[in-house]
């Protein structure tokens, strides 16, 4: 099964609950409130949370209708959604100029950082992009470990210091090799921490400073990588993040399990931040461009097209 | 967020000041603010249905406390029915088992799996003193087992030597031929990290649990999840004997959903709660905070919880005021019982106090007792309930009439009186009015339990505590009359 039969096959079940309440529906003008209902559970129960899901019900609710049928109900549905994420969705581009473009990757604890790391920059190899990886996660037990052995994956250099050690000094260390070695991406590991957690946020900032200080422009890209299975927390985190590290874009991870990832459709509206890819499973080629038409049919239940 | 839900509550709240017993359209009204604080603390959809339509029906009918509203009470209500429902089972560790008692932990990727291994372990050899080895079967991750291995340093437990190669089960099969050589009293198993949907690591799980026959198998899930929280659980628990489950990230500020989710899905316990990366950063799992956490309206509930106090309060000082003079007559009797009724009977109130003994058998008086005892005390007129002494034959056998009981019966509740009567003054001799009136003040603690055990001597029947309007305390002496055979 693809990722992506994956993800509409584990909304099929909610779907095929309107596609119940609304087959017979042939002409009318809106919808009745037992679909709309439906529709906005359908929504809630893909982790968009009460509040959007509760204006996307409202924007169909809105809407006059000549024919409609199940199929047509979820076109719309999903038309509804992809209006939202098209905006959005944006790839990386390594545009920094001199080199090294730097991408600092950022998020709580567990969300994937490392891992979304390894296989940015494979993509960025297979492209011809020269990468270095900073290990700037000092402090979890085996991270330099880690990510050295994503490395060794995809054939990147990784620049690392000692476990316990300063993760600014790190990282300032990898801005100076790649300038010096002019290498065209740096890609840099943090460790996870959560964002309540004040003396980890400023020391989040301290990097991010850090990597400023030998080329203005760096870091060029602040990725926060969002898991999927977290539900409206990810909304807070990302405010959070973003205040205190100056987030740029989002990928967010595990999308080949269950979880829906409707929590991006109300990070769309409400922080309008690029999503820049997602990941869909632990290997090297697990990483997918954010596509909004496949992740709004998905949720409304159609198949990939 | 949680301000605006606050508002939308009290403008709910406000149109309804209802006194007496919660009508069905003021419950319904507040639980669609309740749902969608449930939604907005992630609960999973079908749970948060579910749990809504349960508690509707156990708040309908119930009394509103004094100075608070119908929709606060309500709040009130689900919360208790939410630290209930969180935490009503016991959540020790079993590991009586012939040693090694393999613990094996599982969970979706990066849940916090191989940390909680760590702190667990590091908990067992510490607190419960057993010598404990940990071994991770994680070949998957890249330095999975390295970082196990450097946990293991710094919580200084022993960890299996790491052999590159090997498959999970067979890494299983060697840790546990190595403990039960080495004489180890628990194996701590880490997992891979796994999707529910992914077939071949779910078999590869199951290998693992039949080669090792785990004593606890622990989900171990991120206290931040969302709607998943369902899949996962039925995921999980459609594979592989849990036995309980583990909240990582407690330390974050998500509301905490999935705990319901997770409880209500797996019927499992929620055994700890991960509140760090720390090794020590694990607590046995608290309810009444999640609770909290989840419902966002702690301050609804200490509210009501307040009000019902000073309400009790107020009846206690003037019970301690008559207790005082010595006195304790029949209108005081009555609201002891009346109390315990509104407490949910004697069946509840035998739950709630753990300190007491032989309360199996409280647990069969029968509840009618209650009303009876009531009926007889309102065939009695003021002035007998006052002065108890008035009541002659004449008298009694009107009582009994008027309340369709027998002669006997009444004889058993003016016995039960003067015993409870005689207690007081024994009380009084002692001293003991301070520690009574802390006991009515406190509110909280149980003084059966822990209140006052030494006036458990002086007290007839073994009275724990006197059963006071500051908390249910324990039955009137010479209640097990009423008991059934
Ligand atoms: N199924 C699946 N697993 C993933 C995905 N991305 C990461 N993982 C797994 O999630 C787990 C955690 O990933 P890491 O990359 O170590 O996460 P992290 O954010 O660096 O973690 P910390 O550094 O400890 O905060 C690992 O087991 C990864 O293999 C994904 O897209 N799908
Ligand atoms: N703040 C906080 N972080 C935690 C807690 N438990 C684990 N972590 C962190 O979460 C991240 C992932 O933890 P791991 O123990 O590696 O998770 P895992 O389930 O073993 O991951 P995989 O083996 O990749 O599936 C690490 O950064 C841990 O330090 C917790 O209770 N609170
Ligand atoms: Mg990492
Ligand atoms: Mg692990």
């Amino acid at each position: 099964m693809s990722w992506l039969d994956r993800l509409t096959g584990g909304f099929r079940k909610t779907a095929d609950r309107i596609g119940e309440n609304i087959s017979g529906l042939t002409s009318k003008t809106a919808l009745d409130t037992t679909t709309l209902d439906d529709i906005e559970e359908a929504l809630i129960a893909s982790d968009l949370g009460p509040e959007a899901s509760k204006r996307i019900r409202d924007a169909i609710a809105a809407r006059r209708f000549e024919q409609l049928d199940e199929r047509g109900l979820r076109t719309i549905l999903a038309e509804e959604i992809e209006k939202i994420l098209t905006p959005v969705a944006k790839p990386l581009d390594i545009h920094g100029f001199p080199r090294p473009h730097v991408i600092l990757v950022i998020g709580v604890n567990g969300s994937g950082k490392t891992t979304t790391i390894g296989k940015i920059g494979h993509h960025l190899m297979e492209q011809d992009y020269g990468v270095l990886l900073a290990a700037g996660d000092t402090f979890r037990a085996a991270a330099i470990e880690q990510l050295k052995i994503w490395g060794e994956r995809i054939h990147a250099p990784v620049i690392a210091g000692k476990e316990g050690g300063d993760p600014a000094s790190i990282v300032f260390d990898g801005v100076k090799q790649a300038t010096e070695t002019g290498i065209d991406v740096l890609i840099v590991d943090t460790a996870g921490r959560l964002q309540n957690k004040q003396h980890l946020m400023d020391e989040l900032s301290k990097v991010r400073r850090v990597l400023g200080k030998l080329n203005e422009a760096a870091p060029h890209d602040v990725i926060l990588v969002l898991d999927a299975t977290t539900g409206q927390n990810a909304l807070n985190q990302i405010e959070v993040f973003q205040e205190t590290a100056g987030v740029t874009g989002l990928v967010m991870t595990k999308l080949d399990g269950t979880a829906r990832g409707g929590v991006l459709v109300a990070a769309a509206e409400k922080f309008g931040l690029p999503i820049h890819a997602i990941g869909v499973g632990e290997g090297v080629d697990d990483l997918r461009p954010f596509d909004p038409r496949a992740v709004a049919r998905a949720i409304a239940g159609l198949p990939p097209q | 967020m949680f301000d605006s839900l606050s508002d939308r509550l009290s403008g709910v709240f406000d149109k309804l000041r209802g006194r007496g017993a919660l009508s069905e359209t003021e419950v319904r009204a507040a639980m669609r603010e309740v749902r969608v604080a449930l939604l907005e603390a992630d609960v999973a959809l079908p749970v948060a249905r579910e749990f809504v339509e349960e508690v509707t029906e156990r708040a309908v009918g119930e009394e509103v406390v004094r100075s608070v509203t119908p929709g606060q009470m309500v709040v009130k209500i689900v919360n208790d029915a939410l630290v209930e429902l969180l935490g009503s089972t016991n959540a020790e560790l079993d590991l009586n088992t012939s040693p090694p008692a393999v613990v094996m932990m599982v969970g979706l990727q990066g849940s916090g799996k191989t940390t909680t291994t760590a702190k667990l372990a590091k908990r067992l050899k510490e607190k419960d003193r057993k010598k404990v080895m940990m071994a991770s079967l994680d070949v998957a991750r890249p330095a999975a087992q390295e970082q196990l291995a450097v946990l293991g340093r710094q919580a200084g437990v022993d960890t299996l030597p790491i052999v590159a190669g090997q498959s999970p089960t067979d890494i299983a099969k060697r840790a546990l031929e190595s403990a039960r050589l080495q004489g180890y009293d628990v194996l701590m198993l880490d997992t891979a990290g796994r999707l529910h949907v992914d077939q071949q690591l779910m078999d590869e799980m199951n290998a693992i649990a039949a080669a090792s026959k785990p004593a606890e198998t622990l989900l171990v899930v991120d206290s931040l999840t969302g709607q998943d929280a369902v899949n996962v659980a039925k995921g999980f628990g459609a594979e592989v004997e849990l036995s309980g489950v583990i909240l990582t990230r407690m330390d974050g500020d998500a509301r905490g959903g999935a705990a319901l989710s997770m409880r209500k899905v797996t019927g499992k316990p929620i055994k700890f709660a991960g509140t760090g990366e720390g090794l020590d950063a694990i607590e046995p799992f608290h309810p009444d905070r999640v609770a909290g956490r989840i419902l966002g309206m702690g301050d609804v509930v200490s509210l009501v919880e307040k009000a019902a106090e000073t309400v009790k309060m107020e009846d206690a000082e003037r019970l301690a005021k008559k207790m005082e003079k010595g006195k304790f007559d029949l209108d005081d009797l009555a609201l002891q019982i009346k109390q315990m009724q509104a407490m949910g009977g004697v069946g509840a109130l035998a739950k709630m106090m753990p300190g007491m003994k032989g309360m199996k058998a409280a647990g069969d008086v029968d509840e009618k007792a209650l009303t009876r005892l009531e009926a007889m005390m309102s065939s009695m007129t003021p002035g007998e309930r006052a002065k108890p002494k008035i009541i002659n034959a004449k008298r009694k056998i009107r009582i009994a009439k008027g309340s369709g009981t027998t002669v006997q019966d009444v004889n058993k509740l003016l016995k039960m009186h003067q015993q409870m009567e005689s207690a007081m003054k024994k009380l009084k001799k002692m001293g003991g009015f301070g520690k009574l009136a802390a006991m009515f003040g406190g509110g909280k603690g149980l003084p059966g339990g822990d209140g006052m055990p030494d006036l458990g001597g002086a007290l007839p029947g073994g009275l724990p505590g006197l059963g006071g309007p500051g908390a249910p305390g324990g039955l009137p002496p010479g209640f097990d009359k009423f008991s059934k055979k």
